[in-house]
């Protein structure tokens, strides 16, 4: 136990709206990939809107009706990624492209929080700009490109 | 194996330990009488695939460094449908696919197929060093792959096998 958590954040802007046929397909395997996430081992926390089930309805940019964003928490960098590439949500991620355009700059980030932390849209919006800005680095990073949490003694 | 090339032991051994040395084999020592404790012999020196990648080219090539750079100008543009559509177009085409033995064709191109239950499960991804860079990009157009060389009678899934590929495959009940 290091007394850190792996806080990450990826955005995505839909090619149509959610209640589009376009995002049918997207929209129908949200509750079974998003309880696929809580029961996989490492899984600490993910964002919710106000319905409460998941994050589509947050807005991270209120100028942008369809840029959608998705935040949790985890216990390491390697729970995470087992999640994301080796399990059915590889299935769901290999189809990224029929539901979301391509972003030029950066549209995620990992970063490290003490235990017990919930990062909010802001923060983790924040932490996009840091990779954006200076690349991956401690305070943000990649999955391409991963720091170490940090240090005990260095805990504030 | 020894007996299977029609040599002698010593001689198996001498090519083996080569084989070690050239960083191809890894070792260990196991009894593998299954006995324990004082008087149950030298444990036998095992012999198996070593980790990593080694592939050899005369003249030299480095198509994986092309790979490399063509994947990532793929995944930049975006292009994953593209690429799982020629993708499945290729392994439609491929004359193996219309073969029918299709455990047979994914072993020619290594994958390593082996039965787990009713599913037939990859223990080798031919791509695995583009896989682990760009996963989503690649485990993407293995999958449109294997659904071009898998017949009507197959259904390839995206389920990831531990160290191993990311598509297993079962075949469709009412064949």
């Amino acid at each position: 136990m290091t007394g850190f958590h792996l806080a990450q954040v990826n955005i995505g802007r839909i090619l149509a709206p959610l209640d589009s046929p376009e995002l049918a397909d997207f929209v129908a395997q949200l509750p079974e990939i998003n309880a696929l996430a809580e029961r996989s081992p490492g899984f600490v926390w993910r964002m919710v809107d106000d319905e409460g089930e998941d994050a589509t309805g947050a807005r991270p940019d209120e100028s942008d009706d369809l840029l959608l964003i998705n935040c949790s928490v985890w216990e390491s960098v390697e729970a995470l990624r087992n999640f994301t590439y080796r399990t059915d949500h590889l299935r769901v991620l290999s189809r990224r492209r029929e539901w979301f355009q391509r972003l030029a700059e950066a549209y995620q980030a990992l970063w490290w929080i003490p235990a017990g932390h919930r990062p909010s849209i802001a923060e983790a919006m924040e932490r996009v700009a840091l990779v954006r800005e200076h690349g991956p680095g401690p305070t943000a990073f990649t999955f391409r490109d991963t720091y170490p949490a940090p240090a005990r003694s260095a805990q504030v | 194996m020894a007996e299977a090339v029609g040599i002698s032991r010593s001689l198996a051994a001498f090519h083996l330990d080569k084989l070690v040395e050239a960083g191809l084999l890894a070792v260990s020592f196991r009894r593998l009488s299954g006995r324990t404790g004082p008087g149950a012999g030298r444990p036998a020196k095992v012999y198996r695939r070593a980790e990593g990648e080694h592939a050899v080219s005369v003249p030299p090539r480095s198509y994986d460094a092309a790979g490399r750079l063509l994947a990532e100008a793929v995944e930049n543009a975006g292009l994953d449908r593209e690429l799982q559509a020629a993708a499945q177009a290729a392994g439609a085409a491929h004359p193996d696919a219309a073969a029918g033995d299709l455990v047979e064709v994914l072993r020619a191109r290594g994958y390593q197929p082996f039965w787990d239950g009713e599913t037939l499960r990859l223990h080798n991804c031919p791509f695995r060093a583009l896989a682990e860079e760009f996963p989503a990009l690649i485990c993407g157009m293995n999958l449109a792959l294997l659904k071009g060389l898998a017949l009507e009678q197959w259904s390839p899934t995206m389920d990831p096998c531990p160290g191993g590929c990311c598509v297993a495959l079962s075949k469709n009940k009412d064949h």
